[in-house]
């Protein structure tokens, strides 16, 4: 394991991180308190609680998640894509590391990034409303797990992507639908059967559901199932991974 | 000594299908700087990025000190030291980060001391925290030397280095580069510049259309290249070069009217004013002189030429 290299990597994108610190955390910030002024204040004040709830609160672990998914995804992308578009991807491929360190080097650094904005924006959310988390410790973890299998997922799209628009693409088609569609600002019970069974097929669905109840210790599906499809999510990036390492796909030329 | 880097039976097609090298074999020696010469396209850079594992071989194999490049990747890569050809830079970053970055990608430990005295023999000592786009082209050449340097490479490759240099800087290239190979560093440059390779080379490849032409001492070259042919043009034909001029081995062209002789420049008597002399005193009458030399550069060209 050439450790070095690892470290390397993950402290040069990191530094790409606070050298622009505030505009990395600005914006998310910016856009969880507009989501708190709407869904929160404008159309909170007419729907009082969601299971138990106060609807303010009940979307907090759904912008979340929202926020920590797109973060990963992009930060990722763009991390390992950045190097291919302006060629310092040599120096990558000529040094002496394997395809599991460049992973661990880039997916690491973002998955801390988005886990560090993914933080940020749940300290915002106590500005405007009274979080309480029953279960800390499986939050941390869906929170970390969320954070990888999206890095993860992102790193792929930017090792596919051979331009700026196919970086954008997936978050922007397949990502951001589903969590929306996944319950980040209700609850799947609200919805009629029929989209209720359709909800089931959402993967981002069970991420929600089951890091919503390690706050308020209620989901839409039970809490095992949730970590089965994370888990599942998860090992599905680092089979695509290790398939890309394996034939060189797309990155030696 | 085994070569430290040696390729043979190399083949690379690259996936549009196109053979870019066509069974290259070579051999580089420890300490020497050998200079790739070949025209666009050639090959040049397939060449290195195979050895350096940018480019998958489709064929062939290639050793590192000793190492396979694909088995061995770690320790052969470990060797090796690269400047590509184009300057890539993330620009918003500053010099010595990339140049750490650079070091620790390489698996070694960080040295600051190390990187700035790098870039201090670069003369980009005063440039260390200066961001990649606020320096010149020049500059940022060196910045890639540095990187490449950054983690005690023994073998150095220099993908076109002088590229758009001026000859200012082009000679302190040169000097770094002949204070690496006194450091026992292994260099292996391509260039269009043919001067650039008489200046610093030991050995010349030439390469073209994926095939090396020939591998040959530079001195060996220099000599070639420092014989010169002298026609003489006569007045009337002979039927054949008279006895008296027998020891200028003259050659005698088929109509009878022209002789050639071939000298060395850089002999202490070239002949010329004897054979002129003979030649009066023989009773032949002159009608004009031509000198023609075989440079490299017509070497080279003549190479390239049939081979196309
Ligand atoms: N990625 C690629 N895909 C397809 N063909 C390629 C690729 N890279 C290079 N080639 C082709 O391979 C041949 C050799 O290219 P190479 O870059 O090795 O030449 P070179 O000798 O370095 O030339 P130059 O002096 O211009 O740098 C060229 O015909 C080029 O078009
Ligand atoms: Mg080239």
């Amino acid at each position: 394991m050439n450790l070095q290299a690892i470290r390397a990597i993950f402290v040069f994108e990191m530094s790409r991180f606070f050298r622009s610190l505030i505009q990395s955390l600005i914006s998310p910030v910016i856009s969880t308190s507009l989501y708190f002024v709407v869904f929160g204040a404008a159309i909170g004040s007419r729907i009082d609680q969601v299971e138990g709830v106060s609807y303010g609160a009940f979307i907090v672990p759904g912008l979340v998640m929202l926020t920590v998914m797109t973060q990963a995804t992009s930060n990722a992308s763009f991390g390992i894509y950045f190097p291919k578009f302006i060629g310092t991807v040599y120096e990558i491929l000529s040094a002496p590391i394997n395809f599991i360190e460049i992973t661990i080097g880039y997916v690491g650094a973002a998955a801390v990034k988005s886990l560090f904005i993914g933080l940020m924006i749940l300290a915002t959310s106590t500005l405007f409303v009274d979080v309480s988390i029953a279960h800390p410790l499986a939050m941390i973890a869906f929170l970390l797990l969320t954070c990888l299998s999206f890095a993860l997922l992102g790193f792929i799209i930017g090792i596919w992507a051979g331009n700026f628009e196919q970086l954008q693409l997936i978050p922007l088609l397949v990502i951001t639908p589903l969590v929306f569609l996944g319950g980040s600002f209700y609850s799947t019970s609200m919805l009629p059967p029929f989209w209720q069974k359709v909800s089931l097929l959402n993967p981002v669905h069970y991420l929600i559901s089951g890091f919503r109840w390690s706050f308020f210790g209620q989901a839409d599906v039970p809490v095992g199932v949730s970590l089965v499809a994370i888990a599942g999510f998860t090992s599905l990036c680092l089979l695509t991974i290790w398939w890309i390492f394996r034939t060189g796909w797309r990155l030696r030329q | 000594m085994p070569p430290i880097v040696k390729v043979s039976g190399l083949r690379k097609q690259y996936d549009s299908g196109f053979e870019a090298l066509k069974g290259v074999d070579l051999e580089i020696e420890e300490g020497e700087i050998i200079a790739l010469l070949g025209p666009n396209g050639a090959g040049k850079t397939t060449l290195i990025s195979a050895i350096c594992g940018i480019a998958v071989p489709t064929s062939g194999t290639i050793t590192v000190g000793g190492h396979d490049a694909i088995r061995d990747y770690r320790a052969a890569r470990e060797l090796i030291g690269l400047v590509p050809q184009e300057i890539n830079l993330e620009p918003f970053e500053r010099v010595q980060n990339t140049v750490r970055f650079s070091r620790g990608v390489f698996g070694k430990s960080p040295n600051e001391a190390y990187i700035q005295d790098i870039l201090a023999q670069l003369s980009l000592g005063d440039k260390a925290r200066a961001r990649v786009r606020e320096l010149s082209g020049g500059m940022k050449r060196r910045v890639l030397i540095a990187k490449a340097l950054s983690h005690e490479p023994r073998i150095l490759f220099l993908d076109e280095p002088t590229a758009g240099v001026d000859v200012e800087l082009r000679k302190d290239m040169w000097e770094v580069v002949r204070k690496l190979k006194e450091n026992g560093v292994t260099i292996i440059l391509t260039t269009h510049y043919i001067e650039e390779a008489e200046a610093i080379a030991d050995r010349i490849a030439v390469i073209n259309n994926g095939e090396i032409l020939l591998v040959q001492d530079k001195d060996e070259l220099m000599r070639q290249m420092g014989r010169k042919q002298l026609r003489i043009d006569l007045a009337e034909s002979i039927g054949q070069v008279p006895e008296s001029l027998a020891e200028f081995a003259l050659t005698l062209s088929d109509d009878g009217r022209s002789l050639t002789y071939e000298y060395d420049t850089r002999a202490d008597r070239t002949g010329i004013t004897t054979l002129l002399a003979k030649m009066q005193d023989t009773g032949l009458k002159l009608a004009d002189l031509q000198t023609k030399q075989s440079s490299l550069e017509e070497i080279f060209v003549g190479l390239v030429k049939e081979t196309a």
